[in-house]
């Protein structure tokens, strides 16, 4: 089928002999032309932006009618920490509050467990209680901004106290705009932090499906995540594919709990990773909405336009970020950030040039924002929806990227879907091969990390960094201890208990959630409550 | 000569295994006995798989900043047990400042993000105890 360059590309190239691939190691050919992109010409071809299936964009006006959403994701040290930065980014022009909270909170486990040691505050904030969460939104108010929780296992548990805050701060929760990742499933693919098995987890998923449509209905419910997996060491391919199957899967277990499609469907949203191969990368988020619309109209026959639309978040690869000439990290920030930008992202994440180092320094973070602001308002690239549409190279592209992703999904189907084919290690095995083809090619010098593999510099200066020293531990165990003296205690155990009780049921668990968190129970507490009743999950560890 | 055992361990709450997993399976391929533990692991379990499994190298990857906690605990463990003579080393995020302080304790590797996996196998073969063949 193609036009040119029937050898080997590395052989028809003058002068290098390099392998010309992407980061994904997928081969390029010299040139495209308009013989490659022959199919667009059939009644699949390529729609205006605003069009099924929204190849060119969700939005007939592109970035004229609103720019993307600049969410920089922060979180360290105690609440009252975290609050000043989140005022910081606020006055700097930030659009969204982006909540990271610490590894305890992720894991569901409160300041004074023992694997807990060494963890409190250090990869975000800390919060344990209801009262934590007051001071985390204290003097922002919920009903003015859009706030995303990067929360998984406790998510119920979380935006439980979140509404409950709205619900002091007088907010109605019918206007409250947001998301949380509630994303388990790529857990158990890639991040690990798993706490209950996959079936009952995907359980507290559709909990929180149906009480949103009807308590919180512009809450976007989830945010089906690939960064994750790409960050494992996934390729680009296997990003997409895992990632919008994973999106069936909920959907899937969504209809199978007895909701309407188009009740929840409009509520879920993604989150993809940009990483450092441009043109690969604005494939993937052209062919993501593309595959999204066909799966919701024509497997889940959702007859909501809203339904087939991919709205979708990214954030620029923290893992293609070096610890060698750390001002490099700008720049390839600058570049991942572009990719997203022609993409079509909803909302953009830039990381700092300190983060393969540490957690981000105040000024580390603004400079990110900053390379967000001259792309909005220097470059020129927002005057026009989808600039890049109808390239002879990047069209292939796009149709590569939706093939192999139906491929995955074929394989997954033939699976018994997502949930069994995570529970037989099918894309952990997957992502840690590619993951292992990268490092060997980084190894041999196939692929070229500038100031690690190349141009290698020996005298560095060091950069100032942020340093998060054991006093965020110290206060809140005492706050833990304070608190479990003052609250009333009787009434957190009845809160439990209806927990217990509910979770052995088929109720949805988000209401008693909501007594437990207005009763200041813990979020190890609500967390050790469902793992009585559902246990814990243990992956076989592969290599 | 008998191959160099490693137990290769992520001690703390991170699930981050990207890194654990590709050095473990790098030390394999270079002729190694590895012996993955897999996630939150605490420092007890950690010297315990060494223990069982009569292991020469204890490699931690830590990315989350547990490594003031992780570490001291294991070298005093592994003293506690006659394990002195273990080669430990760490991969991961740490610090500058904290460099010296794991190197004072008896952490013999320090491997920052982007260290090539061949100079920790080479470092590994060049420091691990030796291993004398049983008769």
């Amino acid at each position: 089928m193609k036009s040119v360059a029937a050898e080997p590309a590395a052989k028809t190239a003058a002068g290098r002999s390099i392998p010309f691939t992407t980061i994904s190691g997928r081969p390029i050919e010299r040139l495209y032309t308009k013989d490659d992109i022959a199919e667009l010409g059939t009644e699949r071809g390529l729609a205006n932006p605003g069009d099924f299936p929204y190849t060119r964009g969700i939005h007939p006006s592109g970035y004229r009618g609103r720019l993307w959403t600049m969410r920089q994701f922060a979180g360290f040290g105690t609440p009252e920490e975290t609050n000043e930065r989140f005022k910081g980014l606020l006055k700097a022009g930030g659009g969204g509050l982006s909540v990271a909270f610490d590894l305890p909170t992720l894991m569901g486990r409160d300041p004074d467990h023992e694997l807990s040691l060494g963890e409190v505050g250090k990869c975000g904030v800390s919060v344990v209680t209801l009262a934590d969460m007051e001071r985390l939104f204290d003097g922002i108010s919920l009903a003015d901004i859009t706030t995303s929780m990067t929360i998984n296992s406790p998510a119920p548990m979380i935006f439980a106290m979140y509404l409950a805050v709205a619900e002091q701060q007088g907010a109605d929760w019918k206007k409250l705009s947001g998301t949380i990742q509630n994303d388990i499933l790529k857990e158990f693919i890639a991040q690990k932090e798993y706490i209950f098995p996959p079936r009952q987890s995907m359980r507290l998923i559709t909990d929180i499906f149906a009480f949103c449509s009807t308590e919180v209905p512009k809450w976007n419910t989830i945010s089906v995540s690939g960064y994750h997996i790409r960050e494992a060491g996934s390729t680009s391919a296997q990003e997409l594919a895992f990632t919008l199957r994973d999106g069936i899967e909920y959907v899937q277990y969504g209809i199978d709990a007895g909701l309407d499609v188009d009740a929840f469907a409009p509520q879920i949203s993604f989150f993809f990773n940009s990483h450092s191969d441009f043109f690969e990368e604005i494939a993937k988020f052209r062919a993501a909405r593309k595959i999204w619309a066909e799966v919701m109209r024509d497997r889940f026959k959702a007859k909501n336009e809203r339904s087939w639309k991919l709205r979708f978040h990214t954030q620029t690869a923290g893992v293609s970020l070096t610890a060698q000439q750390p001002y490099n990290n700008v720049v390839r920030t600058a570049l991942q950030a572009l990719a997203a930008v022609l993409g079509g992202t909803n909302s953009l994440h830039t990381n700092s040039l300190d983060e393969a180092l540490a957690l981000p320094t105040a000024e580390a973070a603004t400079l990110a924002l900053r390379t967000q602001q001259i792309i909005a308002h220097e470059s020129g690239v927002t005057n026009i929806v989808d600039p890049l549409g109808g390239s002879f190279f990047l069209e292939r592209l796009t149709l590569d990227m939706e093939r192999e992703a139906r491929q995955y999904f074929d394989i997954i189907d033939r699976m018994g879907g997502m949930v069994e084919a995570i529970e037989q290690g099918f894309p952990q095995k997957e992502i840690a091969e590619a993951s292992y083809r990268f490092q060997q090619s980084v190894e041999l010098r196939d692929k070229i990390i500038v100031g690690v593999n190349d141009f290698v510099q020996e005298d560095e200066t060091p950069i100032p960094i942020l340093y998060i020293d054991e006093s965020t531990a110290e206060r809140q165990l005492s706050r833990l201890r304070d608190l479990k003296t003052t609250r009333d205690n009787e009434k957190v155990r009845r809160s439990l208990d209806v927990l217990k009780e509910t979770a052995r049921g088929t109720g949805n668990t988000m209401y008693p959630l909501l007594d437990c968190v207005r009763a200041y129970a813990t979020v190890g507490e609500m967390c050790d409550a469902l793992r009585d009743v559902w246990g814990e999950y243990e992956e076989v560890p592969l290599i | 000569m008998k191959k160099i055992r490693v137990v290769i361990a992520k001690p703390g709450l991170d699930g981050h295994d990207r890194g654990a997993k590709v050095i473990a399976r790098a030390l394999r391929d270079a002729g190694m006995e590895v012996i993955y533990t897999g996630l939150r692991q605490t420092p007890e379990q950690i010297v315990g798989a060494a223990l069982q499994e009569d292991a020469d190298v204890i490699g931690m990857s830590i990315l989350s900043g547990a490594h003031m906690h992780a570490c001291p605990r294991v070298m005093q463990l592994l003293k506690e047990k006659g394990l002195d003579d273990v080669l430990v080393v760490v991969g991961g995020i740490i610090p500058d400042v904290d460099i010296p302080k794991l190197q004072a304790m008896g952490v013999r590797g320090i491997f920052l993000p982007g260290s090539p996996m061949q100079q920790i196998i080479d470092f590994i073969q060049a420091n691990a105890r030796p291993r004398v063949e049983q008769v």
